[in-house]
C-alpha cells in the first residue's frame, strides 16, 4: 500500500510543530479533571440553520468539541438514525459547501472546537487541498474520516499540515498492533476509538473492547484517545471517562434533534455531561 | 485525468505498457492511480486475511485441483465457444463467436467467482456469507456456492427489487439463504452494498463478504478477476484450436466488470486484438439516465476502491438507470478505469433500445436467448464487425469474412423473459405475465 506521507521524521516534525485546536480542547478538559465530551451533528438536519443553533447549544451546555457530519448518499459506517437524518437532509437540497456555513456559525458563535466528520467521496470531488481551505478558512479545527485510512490518505497529510487541520484517524477492535501504531503516528488532535465492530447507532451497554481499544492506543503513544459508536447516556459516559481522554455521542444526539429540536440537543448535553468527572467511579470500581 | 492524484504514476504504467509491459495478472492494490482501499479501518484486518489467505490459495496445488474440479464436474466447463453463422451476416460479415456462459450451472458466469469465494470463506474458516444482489443473479449464484459447500447464506437485495424479482427471491430460498430486503437510501443495488458493508462490520469474526463483481477494497478486484481468468483462457485456447489465429476484436458488457475482466484478460497482452467493452447506456447517455461510468463518470471513491464513479458535483453518488438489473451500478471496477486511461480497452455505452434489438436478433438467428446483460455485448459487437468490415473495404484487402471476433455471451436469458416481452408487446395485456411485466418482473 501507499505509505507516502507516513514516513515517521516529516510527520513528527509536524506534529511538534503544528497546534492543534481538538487538542487544545480535550487538554482544556484534562485541566479541570475531567473528559472531553464531543457531540455529533448531521449538517443540514433538518437544515443549516438549526444545525447552527444546535451545536451552538452543544457548545453552552456542556461539550468541548462538535463533530458536523457531510451528509452522504452512502453512508457504510451509519445505523439507521443517522443514515435516516442524513437522507432528509440530503432530500431538503442540502450541499457540501454549507457544511463550511455550520462550522463557521458554531465556532464564530463558541469556543468549541468544530471538526468536520465525513466520508471521503465529497473532499475528493471538491478538492482536498481547496476543501482544507475553505474548512481552515471557516474556522474548522480538522476532519474525522470513517472511510480513509493512513494508507490512502497522502494528499490528505499534505492538505492538513498546510492548513493546521487536525486529522483523526478510527481505530477499531480488530486492529492489529502494527496498524494501530501506524494509525496513532498518522493522526493529530485525537484518534477515535471504535467501541465495537459494527456501525453507529444507540446501545444498551458499552462494548468491554472499548477499554482494550483504548489502552491499545495508549501503549502506542497516542496522547488523546476518544471513544464513540454506541454511546447515548450519561452512565456510559462515565464508564468510558474513567479510562479515556474523551467520548463521543451521536444517534443519541440526532434522536434528540428529530424529538424535541435544540431544546432536547441542550437537555441530552447537560445530561451526558454529568457523566466526565474522571473521580465519577462507576459504583463499585476503586479508583 | 486532471481529478487524478497521481497522474505521475499513471503516466509511468501508461509508458511501460507502450514499452510492452504485461498487462496480465496485474496483482492490485493500485491498477495505475485507481483500487486501494477506501474502508473503514475495522474491515482492514479481514481484508488482509482475505488477501493472505487469496495468496496462499493461488499457489497452493490442492486448491487449483479443487477449483478446476468444480468448474468440470460442477459447472460444466469448459464453456462452448459458439460460431454465430447467422447472426454474423447482420455483424458486417464478419465471423462472431460466443463464448458460452450462458451455459455454466446457474446460467451465468457469476458461478466462477462464487465458488471461489466460497472455498477461500471455508479455508478462512467463516461459517457464514454475505452478498449483494440487484437482479438476483448473483444472489442466486452465492447461495448455490453456499448450498454446495455448506455454509449459511445471507443475500442484501434492494426491496424494489425484491418485489420485481419474487421468483428469484423465491429461487435463493429454496437454495436456503435468508433474503434480507434493503430499504435504505435508493434501494438499489449500491444500498444493498451498504448493507451488506455494515453486516460485515458487525459479523466479520464468521462472516466472508461475498462480493459480486471485480470491484471494491483490495483484494477483491485482482481476486475476482483471478476466478474469471478462466474465461479469457479458455476462450483464446478455443479459438487458436477452432481458427489457428486469434481474433481481431473481443467484447463483453460492463456494469461493476466480472465477465468482462475475465475475458479481456486472456487477450491483454496480445497487441493485434482489439478489446471492447459496452457499458449500459440506458435511455441514451444525453438523457442522463444510463450507467456508462467510464464513459460519462469522474475519478472517485466508493465501495472501497477509487475508480470511474457516476457521480454530483458534490461527490454524491448518482443513481443509473439500465434496463439490464445486472448492469446497472453507478461505479465500474478499478483494473477498467485504468486500462481505459491507459487506451487498452475501448469503452461505450449501448442503449436499452440498441440492447433490446440485438437480443431479438440473437434469439431469431441463433436459437439463443441470451441475458440482456449480454445483449448490451452483442449490439456493441455489431458495431465493431461493421467497422471492421468497413475497414477491410476501405482498404481493399481480403474480405469481412477474414475478421474473427469474440463475444463474451455472459448469461442467458430466461430470466428477462418477461422484460422482453413487456418490451416487444409480446404479452395479452390481460395476462398476468403482462401484469408482472409492468412492474418489471424477470421471470
Amino acid at each position: 500500500m501507499n505509505t507516502a506521507g507516513m514516513s515517521g521524521s516529516a510527520q513528527a516534525a509536524g506534529k511538534a510543530q503544528m497546534t492543534s485546536k481538538s487538542a487544545a480542547a480535550i487538554d482544556k478538559a484534562r485541566s479541570e479533571g475531567r473528559a472531553a465530551l464531543i457531540g455529533y451533528l448531521p449538517a443540514g438536519y433538518p437544515s443549516v440553520e438549526e444545525t447552527i443553533a444546535a451545536g451552538i447549544a452543544l457548545a453552552e451546555n456542556g461539550a468541548d468539541l462538535i463533530e458536523i457530519g457531510i451528509p452522504y448518499s452512502d453512508p457504510v459506517m451509519d445505523g439507521q438514525v443517522i443514515q435516516a437524518a442524513t437522507t432528509e437532509a440530503l432530500a431538503n437540497g442540502f450541499h457540501v459547501r454549507q457544511v463550511f456555513d455550520v462550522v463557521a456559525g458554531i465556532t464564530s458563535k463558541t469556543d468549541a472546537a468544530v471538526l468536520v466528520m465525513t466520508y471521503w467521496n465529497p473532499v475528493v470531488r471538491m478538492g482536498v487541498d481547496e476543501f482544507s481551505r475553505r474548512l481552515a478558512e471557516a474556522g474548522g479545527a480538522g476532519l474525522i474520516t470513517p472511510d480513509l485510512i493512513p494508507d490512502e490518505a497522502s494528499e490528505w497529510f499534505e492538505a492538513s499540515d498546510k492548513y493546521g487541520l487536525d486529522r483523526v484517524f478510527l481505530v477499531a477492535p480488530s486492529s492489529t498492533t502494527e496498524r494501530m501504531q501506524r494509525t496513532v503516528d498518522a493522526s493529530r488532535g485525537f484518534v477515535y476509538a471504535v467501541s465495537i465492530m459494527g456501525v453507529t447507532g444507540a446501545r444498551s451497554s458499552v462494548s468491554s473492547a472499548a477499554k482494550d481499544v483504548v489502552a491499545a492506543a495508549h501503549a502506542a503513544g497516542a496522547e488523546r484517545v476518544c471513544v464513540g459508536l454506541g454511546v447515548s447516556n450519561a452512565d456510559q459516559v462515565r464508564e468510558i471517562a474513567a479510562y479515556a481522554e474523551g467520548v463521543i455521542v451521536g444517534t443519541a444526539l440526532v434522536a434528540a434533534v428529530r424529538d424535541g429540536g435544540v431544546d432536547a440537543v441542550a437537555a441530552l448535553t447537560k445530561d451526558l455531561s454529568t457523566g466526565l468527572a474522571k473521580d465519577a467511579k462507576p459504583a463499585g470500581e476503586e479508583a | 485525468m486532471a481529478d487524478a492524484p497521481s497522474g505521475i504514476a499513471d503516466n509511468n504504467a501508461a509508458e511501460a505498457f507502450l514499452q510492452g509491459a504485461s498487462l496480465r495478472h496485474a496483482p492490485g492494490p493500485y491498477f495505475g492511480s485507481y483500487g486501494g482501499r477506501w474502508m473503514p479501518e475495522s474491515l482492514i484486518a479481514a481484508l488482509d486475511e482475505l488477501e493472505e489467505t487469496f495468496d496462499k490459495a493461488k499457489e497452493d496445488p490442492d486448491f487449483r485441483a479443487q477449483i478446476a474440479d468444480l468448474n468440470k464436474n460442477y459447472s460444466g466447463r469448459p464453456s462452448l465457444l459458439t460460431e454465430a453463422k447467422r447472426f454474423s451476416q447482420h455483424a458486417g460479415g464478419v465471423r462472431v463467436f460466443l463464448k458460452r456462459e450462458d451455459l455454466n450451472h446457474t446460467g451465468s458466469h457469476k458461478i466462477n467467482n462464487v465458488l471461489g469465494q466460497a472455498l477461500l470463506a471455508k479455508r478462512m474458516g467463516k461459517t457464514r456469507i454475505i452478498a449483494e444482489t440487484g437482479a438476483g443473479q448473483h444472489g442466486v449464484a452465492s447461495a448455490t456456492a453456499a448450498a454446495l459447500l455448506g455454509l449459511e447464506c445471507v443475500v442484501y437485495m434492494g426491496a424494489e427489487d425484491c418485489r420485481r424479482q419474487a421468483l428469484n427471491v423465491a429461487r435463493m430460498e429454496l437454495l436456503g439463504a435468508t433474503v434480507i430486503p434493503v430499504t435504505s437510501g435508493s434501494q438499489t443495488l449500491k444500498d444493498a452494498i451498504n448493507e451488506a458493508l455494515r453486516d460485515w462490520v458487525a459479523n466479520v469474526a464468521n462472516t466472508h463478504y461475498l462480493l459480486g463483481t471485480a470491484a471494491g477494497a483490495h483484494p477483491f478486484p485482482a481476486m475476482v478477476r483471478y476466478f474469471h481468468e478462466v474465461i479469457g483462457d479458455e476462450a483464446r485456447a478455443q479459438i487458436l484450436e477452432q481458427e489457428g489465429r486469434l481474433p481481431d476484436a473481443v467484447c463483453a458488457c460492463i456494469g461493476g466488470g466480472s465477465n468482462a475482466i475475465g475475458i479481456f484478460h486472456g487477450f491483454l497482452d496480445d497487441p493485434s486484438v482489439k478489446i471492447y467493452g459496452f457499458e449500459a447506456g440506458g435511455d441514451g447517455v444525453e438523457t442522463g439516465r444510463h450507467a456508462a461510468t467510464i464513459s460519462l463518470g469522474k475519478p472517485g471513491v466508493l465501495h472501497g476502491a477509487r475508480s470511474y464513479l457516476m457521480q454530483d458535483d458534490d461527490g454524491q453518488t448518482i443513481e443509473s438507470h439500465s434496463i439490464s438489473a445486472g448492469l446497472d451500478y453507478p461505479g465500474v471496477g478499478p483494473e477498467h478505469s485504468y486500462l481505459s486511461d491507459i487506451g487498452r480497452v475501448s469503452y461505450e455505452p449501448i442503449t436499452d433500445s440498441e440492447a433490446m434489438d440485438a437480443f431479438r436478433l440473437l434469439c431469431r438467428t441463433e436459437g439463443i436467448i441470451p441475458a440482456i446483460e449480454s445483449a448490451h455485448a452483442l449490439a456493441g459487437g455489431i458495431k465493431v464487425g461493421q467497422r471492421l468490415a468497413a475497414d477491410v473495404e476501405a482498404a481493399g484487402t481480403g474480405t469481412a469474412a477474414d475478421k474473427i471476433i469474440i463475444i463474451n455471451l455472459s448469461g442467458r436469458g430466461d430470466k428477462d423473459v418477461a422484460t422482453a416481452a413487456e418490451w416487444f408487446n409480446l404479452l395479452d395485456k390481460d395476462s398476468a405475465e403482462s401484469e408482472i411485466g409492468k412492474e418489471g418482473e424477470q421471470l
